[in-house]
């Protein structure tokens, strides 16, 4: 099976990490990352389908663990080799069931729900799991199933940079709407992300907003804001602002609901001049607001960007972590002395709104189709172009570019044959 | 031998280059054989005894008014404004007129034995002057006499308390005004008429106002109906003030208004050739000029720009007058358009102009975009009066760098206007109804207005406002040099060079277009026929 394969290998991991110093995405040519023919996955048992990719998308977290630069909390949660990729829209090998129950047949398309839950791993449903809470998971290192928090860090399942199969449980399929295009299924995973980002935290008509960060996430949460008001009745809140550095960024933030854009440097003087706060410290400098937005979303993750989203978020309000963040070192006085909350948002699973407990995948079905999110798909590669698409995905905002995707050869046939 | 006027030069192949400013340094420039370049008057002679003239125009004074002695007595409440840091360009050197004229008065009402003193810098919502400028101004004997005692105030235009309402004109516009200098039994303005909008009515009504009675004119609509500034009668600015002036007079309270004009000596002698026509340079002119330019073009930008906020003008009282306040200002004006008029035969398709370090709102700061904008288009455009220089449709060019560069101490509204308002909108009517008022009210603006050098929170938009003639009449603003991005955001046209303009500007004034340079400064205003 012909696949891009991430080994256990020290020293190309040391050589990622120095060659990712020259940008993201920089360390796929000398890292542990190998595209080669392999052993395809096993089949794991009858409440698993093989799915072949049609396309698969490449990630800030992908980036970060093909650069060397992922938190090393994550080591006891993968293992090696695993194939990556777990943005995945494909093709149902066999008949089978999906997440609700419903049966398909073989030549189904599929997104997959990536994350490995108890379901998955064949144990006893944790709570959260439970609750539909899967991306709290506790049990990634147990079950028949070797660690790994998500397929595409797993070394039993295999990934979607490959040419296919990976192996898909029951639990993690949901049947893409046929209305969808390839580009808006594969969008699936990362929305379904912004999605329940944009519900971490009940929203108010009093609330301002600030989102740092416009890439694939920062675009989805605006949008996910502003979908969740129209289509689900959640609240408006009084002002979502933006700190987008390139121009096409701040184009598609304000046509998916921004109410305010501005370059990220200048997005605390926004939210000051919106809630019409005051600044502490250098008066002049806005070092700190005194007041500031209600929730911040951080879709970056960074030091920097917690830090800035310290700053300009108002005593008693809420931080929502929702890009990957590493090790970082942050001056946390200000989050103890202004008693702000800074929460966590990672995956999704089932998402109560209104009272009504939705699966995050379906919604975010409706979600892209109403907002024509398979626009945020900008470059199809092969596998064997993979360093061009790291590079690629690594420069993204800089190259007008929000979503970087690998097309396998199934893709290419498939839409050969459409032509 | 007597100064020579203004005048305007034809060039032909034998014309040296011009100086043109470039913001913090200047250069040569070959204009298009042709061109018309107007020049300054050279500066009227000081007045040889200033004092002596001062103290004669207190005690002769112009209109309706009696001395100035005969009008102080003990246990009166006496309040002296003067003009604030915005005047005069650049800041003269010490002596400052403000000094002489305040001391003069103090002189008299000590000798009245008026113990109840306060002097008030007429900021309206400029920034608060520093401890440094109000020195310069005041001189140290004024300034420690008043300071540590609490009787050197500067105007507060966003306390309520330090407010009066006094009544709306039969246009409806609201006057407020610094209370202590309203409740005061005689208030004594001392002004200084760099140009001639200066002064006047204008004063008081404006120097002394809040927000609440500065919108009614300081907005898109009377900026473009005042055509220009520089003209009274054209003026809707200065029709305003004038309503708002009179008002403020009826309502009783009783204003000795003293006015000054300065010459247009700018320069220091290691400056002069900057105030000098450039076939008139000698070898030492020009050895100051390659040796000046070249230092600030490799000077680091602070180092330039400490160099030039540095420059203190050897300006001198040319004329003052004391007394009644339309009185007073007619006589002013006669001497300003003496000494800046020059006569201008028919406008031009393009007029350039290179734009200097300084502004009335960057002493000792920075020229920042909007302030290009207003300096090039609010100020230098509307120093006429008949026509402007340029005809409607015509084309300005402007020299500068215009780099999005902000004073975060002084300008902190500017930057947010600059990111949060230009990014949205250029058209000034469409910025006043929809942004000026969150600018305006905004706490955080106010407090930094109030207790730190910031300019109000409005202030930008006003800068706007200004040019909105401008901008209303010109087919297109070209900037030459200018980052063109800010450039761009504003609204203008970047090109890197005069040719590069000049081809732009065909685009809009047709291939063979007339072309006038404004040499300025020193300042002076185009009487155009």
């Amino acid at each position: 099976m012909k696949a891009l394969r991430m080994e256990r290998r020290p020293t190309r991991f040391v050589a990622a990490y120095l060659a990712s110093a020259l940008g993201a995405g920089r360390g796929a040519g000398v890292g542990p990352l190998r595209l080669g023919d392999g052993p395809a996955p096993q089949d794991l048992g009858a409440t698993w389908i093989p799915v072949t990719p049609l396309l698969a998308g490449i990630c800030g977290s992908d980036l970060a663990t093909v650069d060397g630069r992922a938190s090393r909390s994550f080591e006891s949660i993968v293992s090696f080799p695993f194939v990556p990729g777990h943005e995945i829209v494909g093709i149902a090998e066999r008949d089978g069931t999906d997440a609700k129950g419903q049966a398909f047949s073989a030549g189904t398309r599929i997104a997959i729900q990536p994350v490995l839950g108890c379901a998955a791993r064949g144990v006893a449903l944790c709570d959260t799991c439970s609750q539909g809470q899967v991306g709290r998971c506790g049990n990634l290192v147990h079950g028949h199933l070797r660690p790994g928090l998500q397929t595409g860090y797993c070394a039993d399942t295999g990934g979607g940079w490959s040419e296919g199969p990976v192996m898909a449980h029951a639990s993690q399929i949901f049947v893409v709407p046929e209305a969808l295009s390839d580009d808006e299924a594969v969008m699936a995973e990362p929305m379904a992300c912004a999605l329940h980002a944009a519900l971490r935290s009940p929203l108010s008509e009093d609330d301002t907003i600030a989102v740092i960060g416009a890439g694939t996430l920062g675009l989805g949460v605006v949008a996910a804001i502003d979908f969740l008001h129209h289509e689900h009745g959640t609240m408006k809140p009084r002002r979502v602002i933006v700190g987008a550095r390139y121009s096409h960024q701040r184009s598609l933030a304000v046509s998916l609901g921004a109410d305010e854009v501005v370059e990220p440097k200048q997005l605390s003087r926004a939210v000051r001049s919106a809630t019409r706060s005051g600044s502490i410290g250098s008066s002049e400098q806005l070092t700190e607001l005194a007041g500031g937005a209600t929730i911040t979303f951080d879709c970056v993750g960074s030091g920097e960007s917690i830090a800035e989203a310290l700053r300009i978020t108002a005593p008693g309000g809420r931080i929502i972590l929702v890009g990957m963040p590493a090790k970082a070192s942050i001056d946390l006085a200000p989050l103890w002395r202004r008693e702000i909350e800074l929460i966590g948002a990672y995956a999704y699973g089932v998402e109560s709104i209104q009272g009504q407990a939705v699966a995050t995948f379906d919604l975010a079905f409706s979600f892209i189709a109403a907002k024509q999110l398979g626009a945020l798909v900008s470059a199809h590669y092969p596998l064997e172009r993979f360093e061009e698409a790291l590079a690629h995905a690594g420069q993204a905002g800089s190259r007008g570019a929000t979503k970087i995707v690998f097309e396998s050869s199934r893709s290419f046939k498939h839409r050969k044959d459409d032509q | 031998m007597s100064p020579r006027p203004g005048f305007v030069l034809e060039t032909d192949r034998s014309t040296p280059p011009t100086l043109m400013w470039n913001g913090e340094s200047f250069g040569l420039q070959q204009l298009p054989t042709g061109s018309r370049i107007i020049y300054a008057p050279e500066p009227f002679d000081a007045l040889k005894d200033p004092e002596g003239a001062i103290r004669h125009a207190l005690e002769h004074p112009t209109g309706e008014s009696e001395p100035l002695s005969a009008l102080l007595s003990a246990g009166m409440k006496l309040t002296i404004c003067f003009d604030d840091i915005s005047l005069p360009l650049p800041p003269m050197a010490a002596p400052d007129i403000r000094q002489m004229v305040i001391e003069a008065v103090l002189d008299q009402a000590a000798i009245a034995g008026v113990d109840d003193v306060v002097l008030i810098a007429a900021l309206a919502l400029h920034r608060r002057m520093t401890e440094p400028e109000l020195r310069h101004a005041l001189g140290h004997r004024v300034y420690d006499a008043f300071a540590p005692n609490g009787q050197l105030l500067q105007h507060d235009a966003e306390n309520p308390e330090e407010l009066l309402f006094i009544g709306e004109t039969a246009q409806g516009e609201e006057v407020e005004i610094n209370k202590r200098a309203a409740e005061s039994d005689l208030l004594i303005y001392v002004n200084i008429n760099l140009v001639a909008m200066d002064g006047g009515h204008k004063s008081v009504a404006t120097g002394l106002a809040s927000y609440r009675s500065l919108r009614h004119h300081h907005n898109p609509k009377t900026m473009t109906h005042s055509k220009s500034f520089m003209h009274a009668p054209a003026s809707a600015l200065h029709s305003a003030n004038w309503r708002m002036g009179k008002l403020i007079k009826d309502s009783g309270i009783k204003i000795f208004q003293i006015e000054t004009t300065l010459n247009t000596d700018t320069f220091p002698s290691n400056f002069s050739f900057l105030q000098k026509r450039e076939w008139e340079w000698s070898l030492r002119d020009r050895a100051a000029f390659a040796a000046t330019s070249t230092a600030l073009d490799l000077a680091p930008s602070k180092m330039a720009r400490n160099i030039l906020q540095g420059i203190k003008a050897p300006h001198a009282l040319r004329s003052v007058y004391a007394g009644e306040v339309e009185a007073v200002h007619e006589k002013i004006l006669e001497d300003v358009w003496a000494q800046q008029g020059v006569s201008v035969e028919g406008q031009t398709d393009i007029v350039t102009m290179g734009l200097p370090y300084i502004s009335p709102y960057n002493v000792n700061s920075i020229l920042n975009p909007i302030l290009v904008a207003c300096l090039g288009l609010g100020y230098f455009f509307n120093m006429y009066r008949g026509k402007p220089v340029v005809r409607e449709g015509g084309v300005a060019i402007m020299f500068h760098p215009t780099k999005p560069e902000f004073h975060p101490g002084h300008h902190p509204s500017y930057i947010d206007f600059f990111e949060q308002v230009l990014t949205q909108t250029t058209d000034p009517e469409v910025m006043h109804q929809q942004f000026e008022e969150a600018f305006a009210t905004d706490p955080w603006y106010i407090h930094l207005y109030r207790t730190g050098h910031a300019y109000h929170g409005v202030h930008p938009f006003y800068m706007w406002y200004w040019c909105s003639h401008a901008m209303e009449h010109l087919g297109r603003v070209i900037i030459v040099g200018g980052d063109p991005k800010t450039v761009r955001r504003m609204g203008f046209h970047p090109a890197s060079t005069l040719d590069d303009a000049l081809e732009m500007a065909k685009d809009v004034v047709g291939p063979s277009p007339s072309l006038t340079h404004l040499h300025n400064p020193p300042l002076f205003m185009a009487d155009v026929s």
